[in-house]
Parts: C-alpha cells; sequence; structure tokens
C-alpha cells in the first residue's frame, strides 16, 4: 500500500513538475517576443486618476532600455506617479530569467482567453515577491499583470495593444494601485473652510489610484542615452 | 477732488513711515526666497510627506508660481498690520498736527474730504500689493522658473498646468486688494475716533488679529460667528487655485471648483468697505472739529 501511495505522489509530482516547465516555456516565449525591443522611445498621454489629486491630462514621452530602464517624463509639467517610480512598461515586468513560472488556470480578460501564469523570482532579494500574468498564448501577449512588490505594495497593469502588437508593446496601459489615506494639517495648508461632506472624505479614503497611459507612437530600437534615465 | 487726492497722496508718501511697510515686504519675501533656493527641496518634500505614501511627483515642483504663493499665505496675514499704520493715521494723524480745522477752512465738502483720504489710502495700498506682485510672482519667477504649479490643500492636491496659472495670480492678487482696502477702510474709520495715531492703529491691528484668530481656529463655538468676520472672507483668494475636475476625475483647464465663495466674500467685503466709509462720511460731517 505505501508502495502505492509513494508511486503516486512521484508521478503526480513528476506531472506538476512538467506542467510548470510548459508556463516556463510559455514565459520565455513572451519574453523573447519582448527581448525584439532594445530600446524605445514613446509619445502619448498620460491621466492620473487619484481621488485625492486634481491633475490635469498630460503628454507624456517615455523611454525604454533592456534589462528594464525606464522613464516617464510629462512634457514642459509635473508627473504624478505611484510610489517607487514603478516601470510601467510591459518589457520591464520580465527582467530576469531567473523565476520559476507556474500555472494557475486559465482567465478571461477583454474578451481574450488567457493562460493564468504565476511568476516567482529566485532571487531573494528580489524587490518583486510574486507576479501574476494573464498571456494571451497565441499571440504571446501580456493581457493583465498583477504584482506583489517589498517596498511598494500590489500593483496591477491591463494591457491593450494595437498597430505595434509585433513587438509586444501597448497602445494603451491601465496601472492600477493603492493609495493611503492623505491629510494635511490646517496649519500647514492655511485653510480654515471645511471643503468636503464627510460622505466625500469617505469616498477618498482607500481608493485604488489609476495612471492610464495612452501610446500615440513608439520609435523602437533607434537608440536611447543613459543619460537619459539619471 | 483731484487736487485734493493728490495732495493727500503725496502727504502719503512724504511720510518716512510709508517706506517703512515696503522695506519690510521686501526683506520678508527675499528671505522666503533665500530660504527656498537653498532647502526648497526639503520644504517641499516635508509638506508632501503624507502625498508621498501613495505617489511620487516628479518636476521642478519649487518653481516661481509655488514660491509665490507660500509667500502670499505668510504674507497676507500681516500685510492688514501695515496697512493699518497709514490707514489709521489718516485724520488722527491730522488732529494730532493741529491740522484738521485749517484744513476744513477750505471750501471744500467733508464728503470730498474724506473720501479724497481714503482714496488716497486704497492707491497706498493697491501700491503695496503691486510691490508683492513683482518681488512674490515676478522676482519669483525670474529666480525659480516656472512650471505646473502644484499645492496641497488639506484634503486634496491639486495639479495646475503651468499656461493656467498667471490669470489666477491675475484674480488672487485683485481680490487680495479688496481685502485689504477693507483693512484700510477699518483703520479710516476708528482714525476718526482719536486725536493721535496710536490708537487706531492699534485698535485695527487689535480688531485683525483677534477675527484672525477667530476665523483661524477650528472649533464648534466659533464657527457660527466665523462667516461674519470680514477675515475669513480676506482668505478666500486662494480659491483661484483651487480647480474643477470632470466625471473622470480629470481637472478642467481655466475653471474654479468655488467660484460662488469668491462672489460670496468679494460682495461680504465690499459692503464692509461701504459701511465703513459711509458711517466715517456721516459721522465726520457732524463732528465738531476742535482740533
Amino acid at each position: 500500500m505505501k508502495k502505492i501511495v509513494l508511486l503516486l505522489l512521484l508521478v503526480s509530482g513528476f506531472q506538476l513538475a512538467a506542467f510548470s516547465q510548459d508556463m516556463t516555456e510559455l514565459v520565455k516565449k513572451v519574453k523573447a517576443k519582448l527581448d525584439q525591443v532594445n530600446d524605445y522611445v514613446a509619445d502619448g498621454k498620460m491621466k492620473t486618476d487619484v481621488t485625492f489629486i486634481k491633475a490635469p491630462v498630460g503628454k507624456v514621452k517615455m523611454y525604454y532600455k533592456k534589462p528594464g530602464k525606464f522613464k516617464l517624463r510629462r512634457d514642459g509639467g509635473i508627473s504624478v506617479l505611484p510610489k517607487g517610480g514603478i516601470s510601467i512598461s510591459p518589457g520591464a515586468l520580465m527582467t530576469t530569467s531567473d523565476f520559476v513560472a507556474l500555472a494557475a488556470g486559465e482567465a478571461v480578460v477583454e474578451g481574450v482567453k488567457t493562460k493564468v501564469v504565476k511568476l516567482l523570482p529566485l532571487n531573494e532579494n528580489s524587490e518583486i515577491v510574486l507576479t501574476t500574468m494573464y498571456i494571451d498564448e497565441p499571440n504571446l501577449l501580456i493581457k493583465k499583470a498583477t504584482t506583489t512588490t517589498k517596498e511598494s505594495g500590489t500593483y496591477e497593469m491591463t494591457f491593450s495593444y494595437g498597430k505595434y502588437s509585433s513587438y509586444a508593446l501597448p497602445d494603451k496601459i491601465v496601472f492600477s494601485f493603492n493609495t493611503k489615506d492623505y491629510k494635511l494639517p490646517r496649519g500647514i495648508s492655511m485653510e480654515f473652510e471645511d471643503d468636503a461632506k464627510p460622505s466625500e472624505l469617505d469616498k477618498m479614503k482607500n481608493k485604488k489610484g489609476k495612471v492610464e497611459i495612452t501610446y500615440a507612437s513608439y520609435l523602437i530600437n533607434k537608440g536611447v542615452e543613459d543619460s537619459v534615465f539619471k | 477732488m483731484w487736487k485734493l487726492f493728490q495732495i493727500e497722496l503725496y502727504k502719503i508718501f512724504r511720510r518716512p513711515r510709508t517706506y517703512i511697510a515696503f522695506a519690510a515686504i521686501t526683506a520678508l519675501i527675499v528671505i522666503v526666497q533665500l530660504g527656498l533656493k537653498s532647502d526648497g527641496k526639503e520644504y517641499s518634500e516635508f509638506i508632501m510627506a503624507d502625498l508621498k505614501n501613495s505617489i511620487e511627483v516628479e518636476g521642478n515642483i519649487v518653481n516661481g508660481y509655488f514660491v509665490c504663493y507660500v509667500i502670499l499665505q505668510l504674507l497676507l496675514i500681516h500685510v492688514p498690520l501695515l496697512i493699518a499704520l497709514i490707514a489709521g493715521d489718516m485724520i488722527s494723524g491730522e488732529a494730532n498736527a493741529g491740522t484738521l480745522r485749517l484744513l476744513l477752512t477750505k471750501p471744500v465738502s467733508r464728503t470730498k474730504f474724506m473720501l479724497a483720504k481714503f482714496s488716497a489710502s486704497a492707491v497706498y495700498t493697491v501700491l503695496l500689493l503691486i510691490w508683492i506682485a513683482i518681488l512674490a510672482l515676478f522676482a519669483s519667477i525670474l529666480i525659480f522658473g516656472t512650471d505646473d504649479m502644484f499645492i496641497m490643500k488639506t484634503q486634496y492636491a491639486v495639479q495646475i498646468e503651468n499656461s493656467d496659472v498667471f490669470w489666477r495670480y491675475c484674480g488672487a492678487f485683485c481680490f487680495a486688494a479688496l481685502a485689504m482696502i477693507t483693512v484700510a477702510a477699518l483703520g479710516f474709520f476708528l482714525s476718526q475716533f482719536a486725536e493721535n495715531s496710536i490708537g487706531p492703529i492699534v485698535a485695527t491691528m487689535s480688531i485683525i488679529i483677534v477675527f484672525t484668530i477667530l476665523s483661524t481656529m477650528s472649533l464648534p463655538i466659533f464657527s457660527k460667528i466665523r462667516p461674519f468676520l470680514f477675515t475669513t472672507h480676506m482668505v478666500t483668494w486662494k480659491e483661484f487655485f483651487d480647480i474643477k475636475v470632470n466625471d473622470a476625475n480629470e481637472a478642467i483647464k481655466g475653471t474654479v471648483q468655488h467660484p460662488e465663495r469668491l462672489i460670496r466674500s468679494a460682495l461680504v467685503l465690499v459692503a464692509h468697505i461701504v459701511i465703513f466709509i459711509s458711517v466715517s462720511v456721516a459721522l465726520f460731517r457732524k463732528k465738531d472739529i476742535l482740533s
């Protein structure tokens, strides 16, 4: 009896290993597609949607360079970004080959059937703890990614693709992140009139923040100076 | 009356004490600008500490527009005290010097006499604000440059595009002028009740200090009287730097969040000016001038 149980365990263990390997292959294929892009400069528009920030939609320029350098600049203005200066690019999601990819089923994202893959970095010092990717397998495109980090909490990215899908570069990214309560003492703000009703204040608490970037054009593999990222 | 007004202006600007306010304002603004030039980054990080729990703000935050906003926040509470120095002296100064009766022997009505004196103090007030605008806004733009304006309010932060800021300052300075003329009107009103300048000047300063404390203390007991104090309405210029958002939480360029507050406060201040000056003229016309 013991032998049968052992045998069953061994078989199931091998099956799990084999399944995990399949996902690693899929992730490697996606990474290979992303690796076509060594660098890019993109123009687009950025919209910041955080309950306690009133910000206009602004033109932005984004710079990317392998293996994970990313810089976003607002055209002649101030840019509001999620904490930690997180890289808003699919290429920046996979900067290393040292990971374990585990299958976690299937899901439909924006009407597209995707494979759900849990990506665990092998490096203990990695800032990323876990990334869950929703991969459109036939097109090798990441449709959605949820990343849990050590310092910057959990954030989610959804990608919409268009004319640059052959490079796995999105036309639109929606970056969602958790926000904490904000309040400035009246002694510093020097405001003495009550601005919001209690119900409006409740709405502002513990809401998700969003940064939405719509790309207008990409300039791919034309070289980007390292000084841009400083 | 034009001649009378010119004479009053000449008298104001001939006195050395008139320039104390200009010197004090210059010193204060230069100190703030020097401080922000050397430690502006630390200051912006301090006031954005709570905001940085969730987001990062990149760009030239400590720019000329931001610096001007900080200066105005600090100065517009103290400038009334400098205005009281001149406005509180307008009638009492003449009485103290013994020239009031002499002046009224001229063929000019008492109403015109009072209006000319008040107009002169209002011009002094406006010139003081123009001086603040030159130093706080234009000099700060030269020193710190321009960029979007990012200001932290009690419950939220506001980002205003560079091209959408200047007209707001024009509006804010006009509103501040109205607020400061109200102070001048109060000082002018109190000025006729004394025969030396110290009394009306100190009385004006005291009223402003007490009212400002009542306006700024967030205690329920004071919240009912707060709307009736003119000092509450003097800080409404800040409404120019709050912007409306649409349903998608996008800031709408060229808008003000609460224009009704600006209109209400402006009307309250105008009403104060009219009441102070009307009562001053009415009382002065019946007054027995003995000095």
